[in-house]
């Protein structure tokens, strides 16, 4: 079962806030812990802020999922921006094109419990985490 | 855009961040700050961050830079108030914020602070 699907607009800094505000609602209603509720509102700062700001925008997708065992939260971030050339860089801790600190994907990766990348240059980029209630 | 009051109490300025802050925000906070660093000559300075939820690697990144920019402004910066489970986010997200001290709340900051004056005198 799935359920809560939300389609959210990434085209300026009030989005990204927008963002975090549905996520941190719908991490609430799928009971996550506090401190799990934390880590994904922050993943998904970090994410929306990257559609934001190497693609010039995008959308985020948030649902409520359910694998039978436990609900958790999947969020996607998908924009038609530049796309990345090389994956396994662009995680690795520190590296960045941008003015940031380099540690937004490879960082979210560490506070959600799975993370998808796929990306092509030319082609736009699209993450998709997921977070489980424990 | 929102912005965020700057009180000033003796020689030490007080910020309370209460909102969940845009990026704007936080850059207009950064200039506002160091402008009222100079113009009051404050010896420190205190962000309180016990409402936020989250922080993010945007404002671990000002919580550094006005730490920083404040020390070249011969002033001291504490964050106090930060909630377990966001210390225990920025760790994993891969921020230490090495070059920020904090304390548990507004009342050991200031006297973190006046320890530091005392101390240097």
């Amino acid at each position: 079962m799935t359920g809560g699907g939300h389609e959210l607009p990434i085209t300026s800094n009030a989005d990204v806030v927008a963002v975090r505000q549905r996520v941190r609602t719908l991490a609430v209603d799928v009971g996550l812990s506090l401190v799990d509720q934390t880590k994904v509102v922050t993943a998904a700062s970090e994410l929306a802020r990257n559609a934001l700001v190497y693609a010039g925008g995008g959308r985020a997708s948030v649902e409520i999922v359910d694998n039978g065992l436990r609900r958790g939260l999947r969020l996607s971030f998908v924009d038609e921006g530049p796309g990345i050339p090389d994956v396994e860089q662009a995680l690795t801790d520190g590296w960045t094109t941008g003015s940031g600190l380099g540690l937004g994907l490879g960082g979210s990766r560490r506070l959600v419990d799975e993370f998808e990348l796929t990306s092509a240059p030319g082609k736009g980029t699209t993450v998709t985490v997921t977070k489980w209630a424990r | 855009m929102e912005r965020v009051p700057i009180l000033k109490l003796g020689d030490i300025l007080i910020i309370s961040i209460q909102v969940d802050l845009e990026d704007q925000s936080v850059l207009a906070l950064q200039e506002d700050l160091a402008d009222r660093v100079v113009s009051t000559g404050a010896r420190g300075v205190i962000i309180d961050i016990t409402a936020v939820e989250i922080v993010d690697s945007f404002i671990g990144r000002m919580l550094a830079t006005i730490a920083a920019m404040s020390r070249m402004l011969d002033a001291e910066t504490v964050v106090v108030g930060m909630r377990p489970a966001v210390a225990i986010t920025l760790v994993e997200l891969g921020l230490s914020l090495g070059g920020v001290r904090t304390a548990l709340d507004l009342e050991k900051g200031v006297a973190l602070l006046e320890h530091t004056r005392s101390t240097s005198r």
